[in-house]
């Protein structure tokens, strides 16, 4: 076991972890943030994406020791002072999510998105998207949720 | 008009806590002195189990316990059971081979699990997985669906001599022999429908917890249908009685028929929780899932379609094998039988039909009911054999349609298989989808591609499904082991808001919203101060769960139901406060009125008064909670037409679907948003399907072959276009609420679609789904 410290957002937080503990795992098992999930164990869904020093990053294929230091933003750290983040509100505005497992990692994955790219076209979201694997909402919600989420945040 | 009832888009309630992270999915569940559970399963395909060593495992660090099949039976617990008697030719039901919660004498698939280990973490419990001893002789596999009876095939269970557990046959054999004999014209295809693995997001998990004061039993657990886990894990496999078991479905991560089903691994957590009286978690690795889950589809299949001279179909024979997989799961022979052979008049007169299903067992993961559940079979060979049909005659494909459609005024319909349709016009659906997709200017799009050396193609699909399952009577006299109403109770707290309990599950589907706008509509009552409850049995009544486009048709009914109740009882109330006759008090908006007076009494003062009866009827119960079960009377019958308008390179085989336009007529939307994004999902899986999702198992060795995301083709954001999505309601006769589900048309409805236009662009009389850039690039270069 070797002890672990980063800073979650915005909370400085440490733990015991073992060498394979993953990120997402000291996630949801030592903070227990569940809201960042695991849908598969090929790093291919999405469903674990964080921020990990302001770049999006499938938790599943970091391990926690290589996270030390760094500062971790997950789906609980989004909305501030009760108001949603604008990419979670687009995302309800336009029904971007139906079962709720995919989104986390999804609007993760979209913030990050547009804060690289302003002002995406379609087929630039979809490709930035191939990433995250959504079952239910055939991501037609989920491309407007990320328009709109542009041009709310001045794209 | 009530504001944000029926027809309104109104935003989720349930958004706020997926968006915020605060869902609570099973994995998210822990409970004190919880232990993990990893299970042990085959490597191989078919093998005899020689003998199993656990103590390795069971003196490994951190493990609690390791069970094998034998430890069930000591306790009593009963097989997994299949809930299906289907009876197929000569009268014989189908064989239902046992199956145990750990197989003991033979592993007859890949991942067919052997034994569990129960660890203090799980990464213990996978350490002590490996040190479990099995000895096993292999055995030749056979995996084939259309070869695995064939004479001298390996044999999975005595019960099924030639791996046939049901031959079935539909339909007026002699009529349809007539019909070919003296046809001016036929058409023939012969087809694949490619196995699919569900692949909800979330995966399988259930967590067992036991408390030994109350001996009380809990399990939490990825379900569509919570009142039917506990219901078989009771009655059938003796786990714990009904009343002394609560089995809490919470968030569920999307379901698409796979978490319909009991399985082995939520029967290990619920039993071992028990045994060692302590809490036992288990959550399935996605490559578990691959190998566990049941699957869907999976038949292969010939249709012939015979026609007069005017192209008008006379008679058609389809004869078909389903893959059950290595065991049979809860529905398994009723989905290749009642729920595809009863679909195959499509939209059609055809006058007569005859189909042979065969059944069949092989050496892979049990297959079931999958987002559709043969409905998608059935409409992908009836609507593939119209094209064919259409080529043929030299007929335009939405010609020929036309020329076969029952006409609107022909309804209700009765047709040669078993369905009688309440609705539909089918004429309407296509000319409004051929509107939309500017079907006429094709031929100028495809002139335009050829210049760029690019192919375009254009294909239509015109599809039904049987929804809002289902009539239990209905049901029972064909061999479903259930009755399938549903139920709610509707009631009113003191303060005016309204809890409704649901017997249906919401997995995705947004009923916490919808259904809230139902009882806005029904009582008046803002929709802010309704909340729906579903998946605990603690909480509410008995209930069948969600799958079959069923939830709305059918629980949505029960409870307008149990709405109504509440009117007439608060009529009474009213009546007597407002100093009225019960007769003269009119409802509405909220509000029960003395009709032709000012006199008025708001529900919510209603219900405080039924809590606080101090002025109150005689002979009139306190409190204001009804409860209303719901049988339908028949299935609901949503169709639509859809068009699907493709480009394809020739040189690479890589292909876009430039345009795809849906039209369906699911009756009354309830909240518009959620119904297009019900059909934006269904369409991804029937592309998913037609284009891109293929489970593959090694026909030498039995191996998944794709067993992992990175071998299994999802789609993708950038494998799909954005839809246009439109609707051709008509009103059915049989729904009180007009609606008929929405949830499965487009997994039913894109796959001939997106392969009517392929072979379209590729001038070509078939190809086999997935239509991947390999196959359209071979298609191509051999059309060429």
């Amino acid at each position: 076991m070797a002890t672990v410290s980063m800073t979650v957002n915005g909370q400085a937080v440490s733990g015991e972890v073992e060498g394979r503990t993953l990120l997402v795992q000291f996630l949801r098992e030592n903070l227990n943030l569940t809201g960042t999930h695991v849908g598969c164990d090929t790093s291919q869904c999405g469903a674990c994406v964080v921020h990990v020093n302001g770049d999006s990053m499938k938790s599943c294929t970091m391990l926690a020791l290589q996270a030390d230091g760094a500062e971790v933003t997950t789906i609980e750290g989004l909305a501030q002072g009760g108001e949603m983040h604008p990419m979670q509100q687009a995302f309800q505005d336009n029904h971007g999510l139906q079962c709720g497992f995919c989104t986390p990692g999804m609007v993760m994955s979209a913030i990050d998105l547009v804060a690289k790219n302003p002002n995406p076209d379609e087929a630039t979201i979809r490709e930035q998207l191939e990433g995250n694997i959504c079952r239910c909402t055939g991501y037609h919600n989920i491309v407007k949720a990320v328009q709109q989420a542009a041009k709310a945040t001045g794209g | 008009m009530v504001e944000n009832g029926i027809g309104a888009s109104l935003k989720r309630k349930e958004d706020n806590r997926f968006l915020t992270g605060k869902g609570n999915y099973t994995d998210d569940i822990n409970r004190p002195g919880q232990t993990y559970a990893y299970i042990v399963r085959s490597p191989h395909a078919h093998a005899t189990i020689n003998s199993v060593d656990i103590s390795a495992a069971k003196s490994a660090p951190g493990v609690v316990a390791v069970f094998v099949g034998q430890d069930l039976l000591d306790d009593a617990v009963g097989g997994l059971v299949c809930g299906a008697s289907v009876t197929g030719k000569g009268g014989e039901v189908n064989k239902v081979p046992p199956r145990n919660v750990l197989t003991m004498d033979k592993a007859r698939f890949v991942g067919d699990p052997i034994a569990v280990v129960i660890a203090e973490t799980l990464a213990q419990a996978k350490d002590g997985a490996e040190l479990v001893a099995i000895d096993y002789t292999e055995l030749p596999s056979t995996v084939s669906t259309a070869n695995s009876d064939a004479d001298g095939a390996p044999q999975l269970h005595e019960e099924c001599p030639n791996n046939v557990a049901l031959d079935w046959e539909l339909g007026d054999k002699a009529a349809v022999d007539a019909a070919f004999a003296s046809a001016a014209k036929t058409a023939e295809v012969e087809l694949v429908n490619n196995r699919m693995v569900t692949n909800a997001m979330e995966p399988r998990a259930a967590v067992g917890e036991y408390n030994s004061g109350t001996d009380d039993l809990t399990l939490y657990v990825t379900s569509q249908n919570p009142h039917v886990h506990r219901l078989v894990m009771s009655a059938f496999m003796n786990i714990a009685p009904e009343h002394k078991f609560r089995v809490v479905a919470p968030d569920v991560g999307g379901g698409f028929g796979s978490k319909i089903f009991t399985y082995n691994e939520e029967a290990i957590c619920a039993w071992a929780a028990k045994r060692i009286n302590r809490p036992v978690k288990w959550t399935s690795d996605r490559s578990e899932g691959f190998m566990s889950d049941a699957h869907g589809r999976d038949h292969v299949t010939k249709a012939e379609m015979a026609m007069d001279a005017d192209g008008k179909f006379t008679g058609m024979r389809v004869t078909s094998k389903g893959n059950m997989g290595a065991y049979l799961q809860l529905f398994s022979v009723s989905i290749p039988t009642l729920f595809h052979g009863f679909l195959l008049a499509g939209q059609y007169t055809t006058p007569a039909i005859y189909l042979e299903m065969r059944c069949v067992m092989t050496n892979t993961a049990p297959v079931d009911a999958a987002r559709g559940a043969g409905r998608p079979e059935a409409t992908y060979l009836l609507e593939r054999l119209v094209d064919v049909a259409a080529g043929e005659m030299g007929l335009d494909p939405a010609e020929i349609r036309r020329r076969n459609f029952i006409k609107a005024d022909q309804m209700p319909y009765q047709t040669p298989v078993v369905q009688c349709y309440d609705s539909g016009d089918y004429h309407a659906s296509l000319d409004m989808a051929l509107k939309n997709a500017d079907y006429d200017g094709f031929g100028a799009r495809q002139a335009e591609a050829k210049g760029r050396g690019k192919l375009r193609g254009i294909g239509l699909s015109s599809y039904i499904e049987a929804c809002g399952v289902a009539p239990s009577a209905a049901v029972g006299s064909l061999g479903v082991g259930v009755g399938l109403w549903e139920s709610a109770q509707v009631r009113f707290n003191p303060t005016g808001g309204v809890t409704v309990f649901t017997g249906t599950h919401s997995h995705g589907q947004g009923h916490e919203t919808a259904f809230a706008q139902l009882v806005t509509e029904r009582l008046g009552v803002p929709v802010e101060n309704v909340e729906v409850v579903h998946g605990d049995t603690d909480k509410g009544q008995f209930g069948m769960g969600t799958y079959g486009s069923r939830s709305l048709p059918v629980g949505g009914v029960a409870i307008a139901n149990a709405c109504d109740k509440i009117i007439a009882k608060g009529k009474k109330i009213a009546a007597h406060c407002l100093e009225a006759a019960e007769d003269d008090i009119e409802f509405g908006e909220g509000n029960f009125t003395v009709a032709g007076t000012d006199k008025v009494m708001n529900i919510a003062e209603v219900a405080f008064t039924a809590y606080v009866p101090h002025n109150y009827p005689e002979g009139v119960e306190p409190g204001l909670d009804e409860i209303a079960f719901f049988d339908p009377l028949n299935f609901s019958f949503p169709a639509g037409a859809h068009v699907c308008e493709v480009e394809v390179d020739p040189d690479t085989g890589t292909l876009e679907i430039v345009k795809y336009t849906a039209v369906d007529d699911f009756g009354t939307l309830v909240n518009p948003m959620i119904v297009a994004g019900q059909v934006h999902g269904g369409l991804a899986h029937g592309i998913g399907q037609a284009l891109l999702e293929n489970c593959v198992y090694d026909e030498d060795t039995g191996q998944l072959v794709s067993g992992s995301f990175q071998d299994y083709c999802m789609p993708r954001a950038d494998n799909l276009p954005s839809f246009d999505v439109d609707y051709c309601p008509t009103v059915p006769i049989h729904n009180p609420l007009g609606v008929k589900g929405c949830g499965e048309a487009g997994a039913i409805a894109a796959p001939p679609a997106v392969i009517n236009a392929i072979v379209n662009a590729l001038g070509i009389k078939h190809l086999d789904m997935p239509a991947t850039p390999e196959v359209v690039w071979r298609a191509a270069q051999a059309a060429s």
